[in-house]
């Protein structure tokens, strides 16, 4: 055979496959070579190992309340975040989206409007602020990262002056359910029990998994990242897909703010500051590529997941909080640097 | 009737007139070479045709009937399909991904519908056993050979059974071994009755699967021969400009 390689008779089929002994992967080798696998590892070990150190604290059904509810909000941005991230884009917006949406809707109810309305109200600010981002980027053709830059400006102001830069807290009618959807929980029993906020993420993980596996749209969104020139000469409708991931992310960021006005029982135009790095990492940790291309819904729920955990670790551990965002930024770092070394060894 | 006719097709960018009042006809089942130095117009021509902009000027007929193409799409409605330079594939996506890609087939119920994945990987199979290539459809294309990826380009121009395939340049970035089994494929599409142009700068190629050869020169159609009338030391002339014409 390897004769017969190195010098093929003429006419000869030599598959390049024998020669270069690609195989296909199993599902085995496929799961071990994504970066959420590992960041499920970490996860796991860091959970294990707390767990022993701090029995009392870590491994309790209250803590493991507090925690999965506070990674589900940066979770759910980090979502639709992926999104963007997939066609090679970023955005910045999404962290003065939530405070935009959170005074929107808080507006909404203290005018003593239902409940759907206000969540209504905060879902449009979102997308409207989406859309100008995909409007701005698709067709103007500016970069994601000044447009964005310039949107996390913008809607932080607008939050502001809509505000009368004023904690909102008045509520009307409408309160008591839309306090429920990111405050409620789901009992288990056994003193345990999950957020809803947690359940929407379980939800939304989902959804979006299937809709990058298993739809047209999620396709195409690959497609714009891996090749935009490509995906536009097959009749991929590339500036379409553009303006809906930051629509999709908008939305993602809008309802992340609508949970967390809920659960806190207020709204405030601070919302969200600087929780464009905390989605931008959660995604970029679950293996997210940010030269586009790569994206899983998995991999931002973990990525999430992994950075709240390793929080509340150090503040168990008794690190000074302000460690945290040292913390952050490094995990960001070390993923995008592991994404590279990945990256160079399928080439 | 010949499947493509293009009169006095001009493409002006400003003041560069990259095509002037170029004339072509393309008959079914042949190969026709497209030959020219840097900058002579050959691939602005097969953009032209492919739809990627319209020409200032002059007249495109596909049988027979007159066409103006302002997208890709459009020109991929009426049969014509390209392979790019590039080869225009997505790395991150596999074979069959590629091979579909902006055409997916889908099933579902009612107004639910989702990719089908097995139907694709199928179809995009029996179009590389047709070209006789061993690319495996769920293999990502970023670990795919020169030859590979070109198979996957072709065989995407297979899909919609199309009348004519454009090919700027597919064996200009792959290895000589590659390089026949991609004149090899370029048989099988002519076999298959399709009309092919070929552009190429490597005169080899050209004489190997072409019908007839073109010669460009600064945006000028300077020659037209059958293949078997002419030579490589012709042709090199024409292109340089050292024969004025033929």
């Amino acid at each position: 055979m390897s004769a017969n390689a190195a010098n093929p008779p003429p006419g000869a089929d030599v598959s390049i496959e024998s020669m270069l002994d690609i195989r296909e992967q199993n599902w085995l080798q496929r799961i071990a070579g994504a970066q959420a696998f590992w960041v499920t590892i970490a996860l796991i070990l860091i959970c294990v190992v707390m767990s022993f150190l701090q029995p009392d604290s870590f491994a309790t059904s209250e803590n493991f309340y507090n925690t999965t509810r506070n990674f589900s909000f940066i979770g759910i941005m980090a979502l639709g975040m992926t999104a963007v991230i997939a066609t090679g884009g970023i955005d910045l917006s999404v962290g003065s989206i939530m405070g935009i949406v959170a005074v929107s809707s808080g507006l909404a109810l203290e005018t003593n409007l239902p409940w759907w309305f206000s969540v209504g109200v905060g879902l449009g600010a979102g997308f409207i602020v989406g859309l100008v981002n995909g409007i701005i980027i698709a067709y103007l053709g500016l970069s994601p990262f000044v447009t964005t830059l310039g949107m996390l400006a913008i809607a932080r102001s607008v939050a502001v002056v809509l505000s009368g830069n004023r904690m909102l807290y008045k509520f009307g009618s409408g309160a008591a359910i839309f306090k429920k959807l990111g405050g409620g929980e789901l009992d288990l029993g056994h003193s345990f029990s999950l957020s809803y906020p947690l359940l929407f993420l379980v939800v939304l993980t989902a959804v979006l998994g299937l809709v990058y596996k298993m739809t047209g749209w999620g396709r195409h969104v690959l497609a714009i990242g891996g090749n935009e020139q490509a995906a536009l000469l097959s009749g991929v409708p590339v500036k379409r897909v553009k303006v809906q991931v930051y629509v999709v992310s908008g939305l993602a960021a809008a309802f992340a703010a609508i949970l967390n006005v809920g659960w806190s029982g207020s709204a405030i135009n601070a919302l969200g500051t600087s929780y464009e790095l905390l989605a931008i990492s959660a995604a970029v940790i679950g293996g997210a590529n940010l030269m586009g291309g790569e994206a899983s819904a998995y991999g931002a729920f973990i990525g999430a997941a992994l950075i709240f955990v390793i929080r509340n670790s150090l503040l168990m551990a008794g690190v000074d909080s302000n460690w945290q965002g040292t913390f952050v930024g490094l995990f960001l770092i070390a993923a995008v640097y592991l994404g590279k070394v990945r990256g160079a060894r399928r080439e | 009737m010949p499947v493509l006719e293009l009169q006095g097709v001009s493409k002006h960018f400003g003041a560069i007139h990259a095509l002037n009042e170029v004339d072509l006809v393309l008959e079914s089942g042949e190969v026709l070479g497209l030959m020219g130095d840097n900058g002579a117009g050959k691939t602005t021509l097969v953009r032209v045709i492919a739809g990627n902009f319209p020409p200032t000027s002059g007249e495109i007929r596909i049988d027979g009937a007159p066409v103006h193409f302002s997208k890709p799409v459009e020109a991929r409605q009426k049969g014509v399909e390209v392979v790019y330079q590039d080869l225009a594939l997505c790395n991150n996506l596999s074979a069959a991904a590629n091979v579909f890609l902006g055409r997916e087939i889908k099933k579902g119920i009612g107004p639910i519908r989702w990719l089908d994945h097995a139907a694709m990987a199928q179809r995009a199979g029996q179009l590389f056993t047709e070209l006789k290539s061993e690319t495996r459809p769920r293999d990502l294309v970023r670990q795919m050979s020169g030859g590979q990826r070109q198979a996957v380009a072709i065989a995407r121009t297979r899909l919609s059974k199309p009348k004519m395939v454009l090919m700027d340049e597919p064996t200009a970035a792959i290895s000589v071994r590659q390089v026949a089994e991609v004149l090899d494929l370029i048989r099988r599409l002519r076999d298959s009755g399709m009309a092919i142009i070929l552009i190429s700068h490597r005169m080899p190629d050209v004489f190997a699967v072409c019908d007839r050869v073109t010669v460009m020169r600064r945006g000028r159609k300077v020659a037209e021969k059958p293949i078997a009338a002419t030579s490589p030391e012709e042709v090199t002339g024409l292109i340089t400009g050292a024969i004025h014409s033929a």
